[in-house]
């Protein structure tokens, strides 16, 4: 119920504050009423036909640098 | 997928697994509570409990909107459509919920009853816009997550001047949840349930952010984590839980910071304010009236709220004889000690809500779970 997928913008109309989002290549079209600033390329969390929030992809690699970290510390290949 | 597939890689949960046995004090217990149904699948779905040491349990929670929402408002939306010839509009997973009568909206639509199922708050609204002549109910249910989504329809309703549109709603709050089971006489009275730490929800959390968490943290001094769904956030966050309270620390922390900020997202946060209100109390499934748990329409938007519309009352019904659904919803029993699990209650023919719903406890147990009695399991029954 509360599972959201990321999905990236490939096209946004104004006009209805709608986008069109790829998930794995399928399309769908989203509201983009929950959201501010929101660019062709972004990744968004989509829920029941709406964005709830963008995916930081500077925060998305940094989570993922911590997990390789300390795989590497242990000297175990990522 | 991005963002999806790097989160479930099998080397770096091997690594992670190794990092949590070294780090979890074989001396202790650690009882970890998700609340959300969406981890409790995660944690089935990729068999994360069987990579925890005897000592580190999950324990379910309530956070399954489905299965916390009481039989006697399914009554009601079933009233809507036989009594009041509404066209009700639903998402998928509450269809199957068994109401009284050994009625579920699905047999309701076999019925004859004009039942349809939606996978947004749009759809509802097209529907009414191309039946004008019809009265058109949205059966609002869900969390923080699916709030928004019902508060944008609202509005929109209203910019639109539909007449024929209104919601039942059933919007529930996560944080009084939380404080509830945290202040139940099983988890206060020491040797009943114990709860050490939270797992905090991914979604819900996008929306309301890490913020609400502060108090409980503070107040019932248990660490918070909020944890992706996938299945290295949730081990990275067992991690940062276990080693919050090896330390002796009880704060919030945020493993999930691709999405989750403090604050979380003010415009949705905005328009919910705007449109609904606090009830005083609410009833859940399981956890039984709790204050100020949840969501109603203000007085301003009162022409589109179903409740008033349609003057529904509040019908009480008790739970399936012998359903463990309300000790499983407290963390207080497992799936399998209900007598109901896997005889006469399935996935196929579920009788309790846990079964229902995907992320229902007793469907995660079901589906990935019934083969594997972890370790653990078996410790902590011992």
């Amino acid at each position: 119920m509360c599972h959201a997928i990321p999905a990236q913008v490939v096209a946004i109309d104004e006009a209805s504050d709608m986008a069109t989002v790829s998930l794995d290549g399928v399309k769908k079209d989203i509201s983009l009423a929950l959201v501010q600033d929101v660019q062709v390329g972004d990744y968004l969390l989509v829920h029941v036909g709406y964005a709830l929030s963008k995916v930081s992809p500077e925060e998305a690699e940094r989570t993922l640098e911590l997990f390789a970290e300390m795989a590497q510390l242990d000297g175990v290949q990522p | 997928m991005k963002y999806v597939d790097e989160f479930r890689r099998q080397d770096l949960a091997r690594k992670l697994s190794a990092d949590i046995k070294r780090e979890a004090d074989p001396e202790r217990q650690y009882n970890l509570m998700e609340f959300c149904g969406g981890h409790t699948h995660a944690i089935f779905r990729y068999g994360v409990q069987n990579l925890m040491p005897p000592n580190v349990r999950f324990v379910h929670g309530p956070g399954c909107p489905v299965c916390v929402l009481p039989i006697g408002r399914i009554d009601n939306a079933i009233q809507m459509v036989q009594q009041h010839d509404v066209i009700l509009c639903s998402y998928g997973d509450m269809l199957r919920v068994p109401a009284s009568d050994r009625k579920s909206l699905l047999k309701v639509s076999a019925e004859g009853g004009d039942v349809r199922m939606v996978y947004s708050t749009q759809d509802a609204l097209k529907i009414a816009r191309d039946n004008p002549e019809r009265q058109v109910v949205f059966f609002a249910i869900g969390f923080e997550t699916t709030t928004p989504p019902s508060a944008v329809a609202i509005k929109q309703a209203q910019a639109e001047g539909l007449k024929n549109f209104s919601v039942f709603c059933n919007h529930v709050l996560t944080p009084a949840a939380i404080t509830n089971i945290l202040e139940s006489p099983e988890v206060r009275e020491v040797g009943s349930v114990r709860i050490d730490g939270f797992f905090g929800p991914s979604h819900v959390s996008s929306i309301i952010g890490s913020q609400p968490y502060e108090f409980f943290a503070e107040e019932f001094q248990r660490p918070v984590v909020i944890a992706g769904f996938e299945p290295l956030d949730v081990m990275q966050s067992t991690l940062m839980l276990i080693r919050q309270l090896n330390e002796g620390r009880y704060e919030v922390e945020n493993e999930y910071m691709r999405v989750v900020s403090r604050e979380g997202n003010l415009k949705a946060k905005g328009l919910v304010a705007e449109v609904m209100e606090l009830r005083r109390s609410f009833e859940w499934r399981g956890l039984g009236l709790v204050p100020y748990s949840a969501l109603k329409i203000k007085k301003e938007f009162a022409e589109f709220d179903a409740e008033k519309h349609f003057e529904l009352p509040a019908i009480q019904v008790n739970d399936i004889k012998g359903c463990e659904c309300p000790s499983i919803l407290r963390g207080v029993k497992r799936p399998t000690d209900c007598k109901l699990f896997g005889t006469v209650c399935t996935t196929e023919n579920p009788m309790g809500s846990c079964m229902v719903s995907s992320e229902g406890a007793c469907a995660a147990y079901w589906s990935y779970g019934r083969f594997t009695q972890t370790n653990s399991e078996q410790e902590s029954v011992a």
